[in-house]
């Protein structure tokens, strides 16, 4: 039954290239994948939502849908949310409206038919299927050099795809089999040489999907070339996909290998926090600082997942790390979202997203500055916000299992180093709203206009998502169990 | 049926055209490719009912008739046939769409005069196809393939007002003959060192300790040659570019989806016996060696092209790396794949997308009256649902996901890999993503580019190469999901 979260806004795609009027067609199915993918990712436990079809019996092949654990639930409510959103969010040029939203449906077509899947052959073809459209949608609507800038992130995908497909077939091979619940059933090691070499293709193959540092340089620019709606569920639901498989499949599948690059993915995490975020306080604009921002974010993400792999090494059963990484994906993704439709509307209200240029926006669009601020906080980590608690189990994760007054482990100084991430996102974060919305107004902004009340709603859909899960977290970590 | 009464009905459908083209007085020549095309359906459907003497029923004469020493009707002969005729219909829907062109260069104007006989020769080509598909003794082999060739010298250079295509058929015409010789020098060395042409009677031969070794190689080697001419396999490629560019675009059509799938399965049916006999260690990694330079040269050509049909000439010598691959790995099919089941669903996803891409070409060429990829600059702001179905012929050649194309190469990595042969694996990995880039290099035509016409033509198109192009597009997205229909085809090789 869940192949129909797939199909919804896959079959509105296909209607809009026929001729359907486009704009309405997005947002109704937009607002129904949102009602059926919320109440599917909170029932996801029930059998009707598993479904398989046979397409190939040698080798054996299905397309086979259903939720893995909670944490596919999760993503299935970050990508309606987000998805529904979109489709509310930016402006289709004149002419244009049939590419830009079809595109946008199609990437979440794609990420949520990745999410899930339940065959390993169709995890990884749901997440080709929307990066085709991410492609399009930059080089033909995109800002600034835009062709290079889509050739670029073809080329970086495209080998981190092929890369990761190497390490997927040959793990498929390792276990038998293309079905991914019957994979993570098998009781049977993989042996310990060829799980080293898969893990290092699959956190090369992943890692770059995920913008790990050093394989992150096509992430930002791409972000601030892509139009709004590309750039929410770009950021926000499909990069996650990378977090996603390592989490669900090369740490249960290949543990010893991914603990032998233990050491290497902590420095390579601290590389995305520190080093990209020194990077992002340096940044002149907004949408510059939004996407290098999003790159530094993932590293407390995969700062959780290092922390799982490390206590399944020692044998513990670490409570925080799986809760930390999902309810952070989560909340990253609604907030990265929401500050890159925000940031369209900013530019479109002022033309120009250069922070020496803006100043004092918040007296003549309040409600704008209001909303970015949310949002800003949110991913700055203020407690009652999503990621604040997403962050909090993060550090947990990072601690657990440490006896009182022992040596530090690897996994501890990372987490310790990487606090001070949480300084580096305050600063520019609260930099970027002083300079845009605080003090005098200047030319571009006297004549600012504020946001509409249209423009309002998927600004407060996700505004309530980060309040709600801020809050009260247990709403998605009770999935979990 | 008797299943050669397939090659019977297909060669009498020809000669009948021909003689009703010579003597039915008609300005217009279309019905005769319409007539070829009905008529090639129903030997299609009839495919499907022909059976072999194994399963004729109990007396019937037919199935004593000496022409089984000689021809054979089992899985394999079964799909290869149907792969030609397919083609074929496709081919001549092409040749249908592109008689304004064949007519300017090859009558004179306003009339369609010399574009009938174009229709049959397709058709007796295919009639070749079929032969070939049922060859199990060398001589054999060699006169179905000879029919093939010859028809195909005049199918080349048939705009004969053309000098590109005259310079293409002079081309075909040399490399041809020289490829028939290393075949008849090679087919003679066989002879000589096992003493018979038939593949089951070599495969005793060479399993004997007597059978002197080096001769036998000696010959395998030279078919490999010619038969490496037919597919377009690196070296004996460099006859595909000019050719593929000068012929009429139905004939390179059916040049590189018919007469490539024919040389496989000619070059299968003969590497066959040898798979367990001692020679099997030198042949296959010659082959090796042969898929490896086909697709460097191949995906690596490709890249610096600007006209659309050298870029589907350079696709096809890469494709044939990847099929010869296939061949090389030579999986016996204990995981439920053989090399002979990958090759067949390769060449047929092949035909799929190849044909789609040959269609979009034929648009391109008809209307525009351009080759190059720049013809396609705006097609997205032109023609909208054909920029979408260009879109996913191009991504299916690539091999992106959930498309027919990544299939066949999925399966043709999962054999090497299987093989063990890594060195290939990843020479075949740089070649697809080479690929990714002249495959998207269309792609950015279509969707990046302005249109650099002051009037830009809006590629409009008859109903029924319209219908024909839809049926191959949704093709390759459905076989891409579903593949077990494909696959029921290839029961039993």
């Amino acid at each position: 039954m869940s192949s129909i979260l797939f199909l919804i806004p896959f079959l509105a795609a296909i209607a809009i290239i026929f001729g359907s009027p486009a704009r309405l067609t997005a947002r109704v199915a937009g607002i129904a994948t949102l009602v059926i993918g919320l109440y599917a990712a909170y029932t996801w436990q029930c059998e009707c939502w598993t479904s398989s079809v046979s397409v190939l019996l040698t080798p054996s092949l299905d397309l086979a849908f259903g939720f893995l654990n909670g944490t596919s639930a999760i993503m299935v409510a970050l990508s309606v949310i987000v998805l529904a959103a979109a489709v509310f969010s930016g402006k289709a040029p004149e002419g244009r409206e049939k590419l830009y939203y079809a595109s946008s449906l199609l990437i979440a077509a794609g990420a949520i038919g990745a999410f899930i899947s339940t065959n390993l052959f169709f995890f990884y073809a749901f997440h080709e299927l929307a990066l085709i459209p991410t492609f399009l949608m930059i080089g033909l609507l995109g800002r600034g050099s835009r062709k290079e800038i889509a050739w670029k992130i073809t080329v970086y995908l495209g080998v981190g795809s092929l890369i990761l497909l190497a390490g997927l077939v040959w793990l498929a091979r390792e276990c038998g089999t293309y079905n991914i619940i019957e994979m993570l059933k098998q009781s049977q090691e993989i042996d310990h040489t060829t799980q080293k070499s898969i893990a290092a293709l699959l956190i090369i193959g992943f890692g770059t999907l995920v913008s790990l540092f050093p394989f992150h340089s096509w992430a930002a620019p791409a972000y601030a070339s892509a139009p709004a709606p590309t750039a929410m569920l770009h950021a926000g639901v499909l990069k996650k996909f990378g977090l996603y498989g390592l989490l669900q499949l090369a740490v249960p599948l290949v543990p010893v290998g991914m603990n032998a690059w233990l050491t290497p993915l902590l420095v390579l995490l601290l590389g995305n926090i520190l080093w990209v975020g020194f990077v992002t306080i340096n940044q002149k604009r907004i949408d510059g600082m939004l996407g290098h921002s999003s790159v530094m974010h993932m590293g407390y993400i995969f700062l959780a997942i290092a922390a799982l792999i490390a206590s399944k090494h020692a044998g513990v059963d670490n409570p925080y790390a799986i809760p930390a990484a999902s309810v952070l994906m989560f909340a990253h993704g609604i907030s990265i979202a929401m500050l890159f439709g925000l940031a369209d509307r900013i530019e479109r209200s002022t033309g120009t997203l250069d922070l020496a240029d803006l100043g004092g926006l918040a007296k003549p669009a309040p409600r704008l500055a209001f909303l970015f601020g949310i949002a800003g906080m949110a991913s700055l980590g203020l407690p009652g916000l999503a990621n604040f608690s997403g962050e909090v189990m993060v550090f947990l994760s990072g601690f657990f299992g440490r006896s009182a007054g022992g040596p530090l482990g690897p996994v501890q100084i990372a987490t310790i180093l990487s606090l001070w991430g949480v300084v580096m996102s305050a600063v520019y974060v609260l930099r970027a709203f002083r300079k845009t919305f605080q003090g005098p107004t200047v030319n571009s902004t006297v004549n600012a206009t504020d946001i509409p009340i249209m423009e309002q709603i998927p600004a407060l859909l996700l505004a309530a998502a980060l309040l709600v899960v801020g809050m009260y977290p247990n709403i998605l970590v009770n999935l979990l169990h | 049926m008797p299943a050669y009464y397939l090659e019977a009905l297909t060669v009498t459908l020809g000669i009948l055209l021909l003689v009703a083209e010579a003597f039915v007085p008609s300005k217009s020549k279309t019905w005769i490719g319409l007539a070829g095309i009905v008529g090639l359906l129903l030997v299609l459907a009839l495919t499907f009912r022909a059976i072999g003497p194994d399963n004729a029923a109990e007396g019937k004469s037919w199935a004593k008739y000496a022409l089984w020493d000689l021809y054979k009707f089992d899985a394999a002969a079964r799909f290869y046939k149907i792969m030609a005729l397919v083609t074929a219909i496709f081919v001549l829907i092409l040749a249908v769409d592109y008689r304004s062109v064949l007519a300017k260069f090859s009558a004179d104007k306003g009339s369609e005069e010399g574009t009938g006989e174009y229709y049959s020769l397709i058709i007796i080509a295919t009639a070749a196809m079929t032969w070939m598909a049922s060859a199990k003794n060398l001589a054999f082999l060699f006169v179905s393939l000879e029919l093939l060739t010859v028809t195909f010298y005049i199918l080349v250079a048939f705009m004969k007002r053309n000098v590109g295509s005259l310079e293409a058929g002079v081309k075909y015409l040399i490399l041809g003959a020289l490829s028939t010789g290393f075949l008849v020098y090679g087919i003679a060395w066989i002879y000589g060192a096992t003493g018979s042409l038939d593949l089951a009677q070599i495969t005793l031969a060479a399993g004997y300790e007597g059978t002197p070794g080096t001769p036998l190689l000696f010959g395998v080697a030279l078919v490999i040659i010619a038969l490496g001419f037919k597919v377009g396999a690196a070296p004996m490629h460099f006859w595909i570019p000019d050719v593929y560019q000068g012929a009429p675009t139905p004939t390179t059509a059916f040049l590189s989806i018919g007469s490539k799938a024919a040389g496989f399965m000619a070059l299968i049916s003969f590497l066959a016996p040898f798979s367990h006999t001692p020679y099997a260690g030198k042949i296959f990694s010659a082959l090796v060696i042969l898929a490896c330079i086909t697709l460097i040269i191949g995906n690596f050509g490709a890249i610096p092209q600007n006209n659309f049909k050298r870029l589907l000439a350079y696709s096809s010598i890469a494709n044939a790396g990847f099929i010869l691959l296939a061949i090389a790995a030579n999986r016996t099919g204990e995981d439920g794949l053989s090399s002979a089941k990958i090759v067949g669903f390769y060449l047929a996803s092949y035909l799929i997308m190849t044909m789609a891409a040959f269609f979009i070409l034929n648009i391109i060429r008809v209307q525009s009256g351009s080759d190059n990829i720049d013809a396609l600059d705006g097609l997205a702001k032109r023609n909208p649902i054909l920029a979408v179905a260009t879109t996913v012929i191009m991504a299916s050649l690539a091999g992106v996901p959930l498309t027919v194309g990544f299939l066949g190469k999925f399966f043709v990595f999962q054999a090497a890999m299987a093989s063990q042969m890594w060195i290939p694996v990843i020479i075949a990995a740089i070649a697809a993503a080479a690929g990714f880039y002249y495959y998207f290099k269309v792609l950015r035509a279509i969707w990046w580019n302005a249109p650099n016409q002051k009037e830009p033509v809006p590629f409009d198109s008859t109903s029924i190469f319209s219908f024909a192009l839809t049926i191959l597009t949704v093709a390759i997205l459905v076989f891409g999901v579903w593949q077990q229909p494909l696959m029921n085809l290839l029961k039993g090789l």
